[in-house]
């Protein structure tokens, strides 16, 4: 045991890279919504990519160590302090047995990534430590963190001489209330009237409440289908298909109101029309928004899609190599 | 029984699910034909092993593939499906090596009952239950035969998904016999776990309990997901169900509800099954003179 939580903060979950190849059977992948902080996390302690760390929604929780280690906060601006005494982001640092690390109140993001040398030990599930709370497997318990919790970690060894070294300011992103993401329009796009995919597009959306690790919901403007007699097997709303499966990222309309973007631990498929989906390198930033935040969608093509993520595999490698 | 048999299938929409998945709808109605076509499809796919190929996703009228885009180019993989869908042709002669299995359901149950009563004021017609609603809409003299229909020919498993093991089943019978039902005007925000449903043309065991919008007319004793892989039929896998397995649904009593859950419980509970080639051509010819031959598969001896 070397993580005492004290208190649990508001969804504090064990996560990692997740439970990828099983979408078949109907399991979504889990795993940490902002992959970039959370790999960059493991890159400042010097953990095997993949290792798991802790996912930390909002508001932070009162964490004990109970012997040395070796750690990192990154992701939203939720700053740590150890003992009552703030500390940086994107940095490794060093906590003793008894420090007590805590979060202040969030600042921008939405989810801040604590990563731990060696790794949070939790036992495998299907090849993945992150935790799926719907059907309660993976994580700790299969569940988010509760009070009184004690969590082990992996063999480290003495990496006290990575204490100190940082993520370059440049390489840091930055939160904003206002954010765009770029989506591949397609899936069942057909369903939408040309006039509501304009609008669609052109409408800055806000996010609802309703925004956790299974979707996004946005409102702000209306969008209505094609008319048409509804196929067998589809049900007899317009915002009904035969039931197909959902990509991770994927938008649909149910009602032709508040879209809603789904995320990792989404259902794996449905009877909504989706109409595109968000492209994988703006999925880290969909998971730094907050309800009120402002969002946009701008449509791109595959082309451009690819670019994106070969920058950010690019950016990550960077990184990688800078803190080696 | 010409009317059995259905007509050509459009030409299928090819799709990016953003820069990680490929989707490709089939048809945008549901139909035998077309499921068989997104299997024959996805098991060829499967045999290909293609390097970047990381989920194959058959569903309903279409399927779903997820990718590393960063070793398999979505266009190259599209590339080869077209080809894939062409050498499947018209599925003439197509096998599907699956099973058949004998799946107990208690109908109007007390629990799913006390679910539907609960959430009337999600529903369409708040004054009838679910299954008098679902057999007059579909102009049944009575929900006795409504029951009847539903457990009187087998299904086919055609999709996997929504949460964990949730089969979708869509029966072997003509298309002038298949049921359909709208889902609930609002979702309810609870369903028993093993509940029996049916929403748009299809019928579910719910997996997990949970929210769910589908009409609710029984519950099943036996699992359909075993987190703890504890029964003999899940020692493979967390989920029972395959995409292409035949299930019969089958009309139980509460005291052979209570004696499964027993089993269930201690450990011993497995599905009644048996081994079986399934030719999709004789069901789409002559549906039910296929079903009486696969229920004698099922439980001959």
């Amino acid at each position: 045991m070397a993580i005492r939580v004290k208190s649990p903060g508001l969804l504090t979950t064990v996560q990692d890279t997740g439970r990828l190849g099983e979408y078949a059977i109907g399991m979504p992948p889990s795993g940490a919504m902002d992959v970039f902080s959370y790999q960059v996390g493991n890159y400042l302690v010097g953990n095997e990519e993949g290792a798991a760390g802790l996912e930390i929604t909002y508001f932070g929780p009162e964490l004990e160590f109970t012997e040395d280690a070796v750690v990192a906060v990154t992701g939203a601006q939720m700053p740590p302090k150890i003992n009552g005494e703030e500390a940086p982001t994107w940095e490794t640092l060093s906590v003793e047995a008894g420090d007590v690390l805590t979060f202040d109140y969030l600042q921008n993001g939405a989810r801040s990534y604590l990563a731990v040398a060696g790794g949070i030990d939790v036992p495998v599930f299907m090849h993945s430590r992150s935790t799926y709370t719907l059907i309660g497997l993976g994580g700790h318990e299969g569940r988010a963190l509760g009070e009184g919790d004690e969590l082990a970690l992996g063999e480290a060894g003495d990496r006290s001489d990575r204490v100190g070294m940082a993520v370059v300011e440049q390489q840091i992103p930055k939160y904003s209330k206002e954010t765009e993401l770029r989506v591949i329009i397609g899936l069942a796009s057909y369903r939408l009237t040309e006039e509501s995919m304009e609008e669609f597009l052109n409408t800055t959306w806000t996010v609802t409440p309703d925004a956790d690790r299974v979707g996004y919901r946005y409102k702000g403007g209306e969008l209505g289908f094609v008319e048409r007699e509804q196929p067998a097997g589809a049900g007899a709303d317009q915002a009904n298909v035969v039931d197909f499966g959902y990509p991770v990222g994927s938008i649909q309309v149910p009602g032709g109101v508040e879209p809603i973007v789904l995320m990792n631990d989404a259902v794996t498929g449905g009877g909504y029309a989706t109409i595109g989906t968000v492209i994988s390198a703006d999925r880290d930033k969909l998971a730094q928004t907050k309800t009120n935040d402002k969002t946009r969608f701008r449509s791109v093509d595959l082309e451009e899609a690819l670019a994106a993520r070969e920058q950010r595999r690019k950016q990550m490698a960077e990184i990688k190599e800078a803190l080696s | 029984m010409s009317r059995g048999v259905e007509t050509e299938l459009p030409q299928a929409r090819y799709s990016y699910g953003g820069d990680e998945f490929v989707f490709v709808e089939l048809a945008e109605a549901m139909s035998l034909k077309v499921n068989f076509r997104a299997m024959a499809i996805t098991n060829k796919l499967e045999e290909e092993r293609i390097d970047g190929v990381m989920d194959i996703c058959p569903s309903n009228a279409s399927y779903m593939v997820r990718i590393d885009p960063d070793v398999l180019h979505p266009d190259d993989l599209i590339s080869r499906l077209k080809e894939i869908d062409a050498e499947a042709g018209d599925i003439q002669g197509f096998e599907l090596r699956t099973r058949v299995v004998d799946v107990p359901v208690m109908m109007e149950d007390p629990w799913t009952h006390e679910t539907l009563m609960r959430f009337r004021d999600r529903h369409q017609d708040p004054e009838t239950t679910d299954l008098e609603y679902s057999a007059r809409i579909n102009g049944y003299d009575s929900k006795e035969d409504f029951i009847a229909a539903l457990l009187g020919s087998p299904w086919l498993v055609t999709m996997i998904g929504f949460v964990p093991g949730l089969p979708w089943c869509y029966q072997l019978v003509p298309p002038e016999e298949q049921v359909e039902v709208p889902k609930y005007v609002r979702p309810r925000t609870y369903t028993p776990e093993r509940a029996f449903g049916f929403g748009g043309g299809f019928a579910v065991v719910y997996s997990v309990e949970g929210a769910g919008g589908y009409q609710l007319y029984g519950l099943a004793p036996a699992p359909v997901l075993d987190v703890k892989q504890e029964l003999k039929d899940f020692q493979d896998s967390i989920v029972f169900p395959k995409p292409g397995d035949v299930f019969n649904y089958r009309g139980i009593e509460r005291e052979e509800f209570d004696e499964i859950r027993g089993c269930v419980e201690d450990g011993t509970f497995e599905y009644r099954k048996k081994n079986f080639v399934f030719h999709p051509d004789r069901a789409l010819h002559d549906p039910h003179a296929y079903n009486e031959e696969i229920l004698g598969v099922l439980y001959g001896d």
